[in-house]
């Protein structure tokens, strides 16, 4: 679904991804981990196609396309999502208009009619029900005034009504209590499916202890450094990052 | 990506066409027979007539002001022509008797004449270059007393009432373009709302500007007696053309004890192209005055249009407790300028008074809040709560407020909060990442950020504000 080749991209002629390749097939669950700092929003972000950030070389396609032709709302449309690290205010703008303007959007592009109001406000209660969120938050301002914790639960609400195919989520676990952790983490099981794919970037081993991932990669300074099954995670809880650096000064 | 652009681009400003109809258009120039003639073809009474030679004689010793915050070449105002009606024999009676060309005209526009057709509960006096076309539910509303018509019309229809009211809260030499307007204004609506009667549909009056090389000068006046309500909203539009044209209205509003009148605009006159080449010069003296216990007036402006916006409406609060409003969002883009903000003049106690502004500014574009709010040495407990908020988009284009207060009176309690900020390329994104085209997120958060104020016109306008938002802010993005 995902084809990642040796992606190298700059911010501000500074290098930040120096050569990354992975491969995301149908269904599977992908976890990057890494220090702060080593790139990780950086890949997402050009996933989302950010224009600050420069593909200097490298490729991405997705679904057969090559992704990095298209612009940021049509990556979304064919079913890019990215649950924002920091998701942004939108002063004066309800939640639930964002939502129905993005859903309405990519119907358009596949050729869909619009959603009757009814069966989209169905839908949203639903969604929001089982993410435990409370109705009225559908007529507030976009993360406007919304705690850290909300503001991560919205994002996973966005994604539920959106049903993307490939779900990014970018330290969507951060600044969560442990209750909306396993919320958050029962949202993210339910949408598993064979089709759909992720890629869960985290710090914490503990969402993955839910979210059980099919690979683990370590990202630092640009570069995947280290690859694996669910085993990486609870290794590098134990001994950090700086035991895959030495494994690699004793490798070279 | 580029074909919806391309797409947006066409339709632009899509109220730019001219209806082609025979037009009986005086010759350009100013003089005192060019107002004989004017005052001839509307039938005036020899006062009305006195009352226009005595204001094109103080305007012959009056400057255009200096000191708003706009650029323009100066206007010659001998190469305007000051009247032009299209060739009917006479006022029609009914919908059957206007012309059709007219009547597909107001159609293209999304104002169908057809009582049945127009919005329901809305009631519309139609303004075509100098003149009043029709007015409509105007039987239905005065079997409760109500006069809608147009100023032309109450001018025959109810003299003494024109007599007692016109320049009562703008005199004949109030400034430059008021005086200009009171020589030769034209037409414009009159409403009359009588003691005690809650108005029950909308009012609105449609002004376009059809006839090139002429300006368009009308005049409105609404007096609310005692204990009434009334909503009125005037919506207007002129085809694109390399001219710029001169649009100087005057509105005047009068509210007794207890009475409400809620005045909304949606002004959408061409704004010149993408160049900065023509579009309309909007000089504009709106004032309300509070004379009554508890009155209210309350003023609502979504400014889209114009190439150069200048206008101020205002609130005089004599009565004790009265309440003043405005609530105005200012766009431009491209070159357009605006130089748009209000007096609140407190002189009655109690006196209340709201002003929140939203400036949106893309392009080119200049915006300027200019207020004053006043409170007199006998406004005990006066209030006043400001809110100018400025939005920018791209770095060209410019954002200025200027707001003036005079406290005489220290118990007077005032609050003011202003703000400046760009629209935030993270903001766009996180939109687009959702779906949205560049143009339909930046349409969308500037929608927000007006919200305030939106919230404040009649529903159905409210739906039409924001979609000329979206129409106006097309080509703000890269
Ligand atoms: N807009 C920017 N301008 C300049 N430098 C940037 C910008 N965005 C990211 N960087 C730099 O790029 C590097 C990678 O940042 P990135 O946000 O991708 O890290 P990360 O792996 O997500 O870190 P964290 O775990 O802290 O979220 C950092 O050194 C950061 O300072
Ligand atoms: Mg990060």
């Amino acid at each position: 679904m995902l084809e990642i080749k040796d992606l190298h991209v700059k911010i501000e002629d500074k290098e930040i991804l120096k050569g990354v390749t992975l491969t995301i097939n149908p269904g599977e669950v992908h976890s990057i981990m890494g220090p702060n700092g080593s790139g990780k929003s950086t890949l997402s972000q050009v996933l989302a196609g950010r224009e600050s950030y420069k593909v200097t070389s490298g490729s991405i396609t997705f679904k057969g396309k090559n992704l990095l032709e298209l612009a940021p709302e049509q990556r979304a449309c064919e079913g890019i999502f990215m649950a924002f690290q920091y998701p942004v205010e939108i002063p004066g703008v309800a939640n639930t208009y964002l939502l129905r303007e993005a859903l309405n959007s990519r119907r358009k592009y596949q050729g869909l009619e619009p959603l009757k109001h009814v069966e989209f406000i169905k839908t949203v209660k639903e969604k929001m029900k089982n993410l435990k969120i409370d109705e009225s938050m559908l007529n507030r301002s976009v993360n406007e005034g919304f705690s850290g914790g909300e503001k991560k639960r919205n994002e996973i609400f966005q994604m539920q009504v959106l049903e993307p195919e490939l779900c990014i989520l970018d330290e969507t676990d951060s600044g969560l209590d442990i209750d909306a952790l396993q919320v958050v983490a029962d949202g993210i099981n339910s949408m598993r499916n064979s089709k759909r794919s992720f890629i869960i970037i985290t710090h914490y081993q503990r969402l993955l202890n839910y979210v059980v991932p099919d690979y683990v990669h370590v990202l630092i300074d640009g570069k995947i450094e280290k690859s694996g099954n669910k085993e990486l995670a609870l290794e590098l809880e134990e001994k950090g990052y700086a035991g895959i650096g030495e494994q690699l000064q004793t490798a070279s | 990506m580029s074909v919806d652009i391309e797409q947006l681009a066409e339709q632009e400003y899509k109220y730019g066409f001219v209806t082609d109809i025979e037009q009986d258009i005086a010759p350009k120039g100013l003089n005192e027979d060019v107002i004989r003639m004017i005052s001839e073809k509307k039938n005036d009474p020899q006062w009305l007539l006195d009352w226009r030679l005595k204001a094109y004689n103080h305007w012959l010793t009056m400057d255009v002001p200096k000191w708003p915050n706009i650029t323009y070449p100066e206007i010659d105002f001998n190469d305007i022509s000051y009247y032009a009606a299209p060739k009917i024999k006479e006022k029609p009676k009914s919908l059957d008797d206007i012309d059709p060309e007219l009547k597909e005209t107001y159609d293209k526009l999304g104002i169908p004449l057809e009582e049945q057709k127009v919005l329901a509960g809305v009631a519309v006096d139609i303004v075509f270059d100098s003149v009043s076309l029709i007015t409509t539910f105007k039987e239905k509303l005065a079997e409760i007393g109500i006069i809608f018509c147009s100023i032309s019309e109450a001018v025959q229809e109810h003299p003494d009432l024109v007599r007692k009211y016109m320049g009562y809260v703008v005199p004949t030499h109030d400034n430059f373009y008021a005086a200009l307007n009171s020589a030769v204004f034209t037409d414009g609506s009159f409403v009359y709302i009588p003691k005690g009667v809650r108005c029950p549909m909308e009012l609105s009056t449609y002004f376009r500007i059809n006839a090139e090389n002429t300006g368009q000068f009308e005049r409105t006046l609404i007096i609310a007696e005692q204990g009434s309500y009334v909503s009125y909203l005037e919506g207007c539009t002129a085809p694109k053309r390399d001219e710029n044209q001169l649009h100087a209205a005057v509105v005047e509003l009068i509210a007794y004890d207890d009475a409400t009148i809620k005045y909304s605009t949606i002004q959408n006159w061409y704004p010149g192209d993408k160049d900065g080449k023509g579009g309309i010069y909007n000089f504009v003296t709106k004032r309300g005055r509070c004379i009554g216990k508890r009155s209210r007036i309350s003023w609502t402006q979504v400014e889209t249009g114009s190439a150069i916006t200048w206008k101020y409406p205002s609130c005089i609060l004599e009565g004790d407790n009265s309440i003043g409003e405005f609530y105005s969002v200012a766009l431009t883009n491209n070159h357009q300028q605006a130089d748009t903000g209000t007096k609140m003049i407190h002189i009655g106690k109690n006196t209340t008074s709201t002003i929140i502004t939203k400036g949106i500014s893309a392009g080119f574009g200049q915006n300027t809040y200019r207020g004053l709010v006043q409170i007199g040495k006998n406004a005990e407990n006066a209030r006043n709560y400001s809110q100018c908020d400025s939005m920018l988009i791209g770095d060209k284009c410019g954002a200025h407020t200027f707001p003036y207060i005079e406290v005489n009176n220290s118990t007077a309690q005032m609050e003011h909060e202003a703000s400046t900020s760009k629209i935030g390329e993270d903001q766009i994104f996180y939109c687009q990442q959702r779906g949205l085209s560049a143009e339909d997120a930046v349409s969308l958060i500037v929608n927000g950020f007006c919200k305030d104020v939106f919230k404040e016109l009649p529903f159905e306008f409210a739906v039409e504000a924001e979609r000329l938002l979206s129409v106006s802010l097309e080509g703000s993005v890269g």
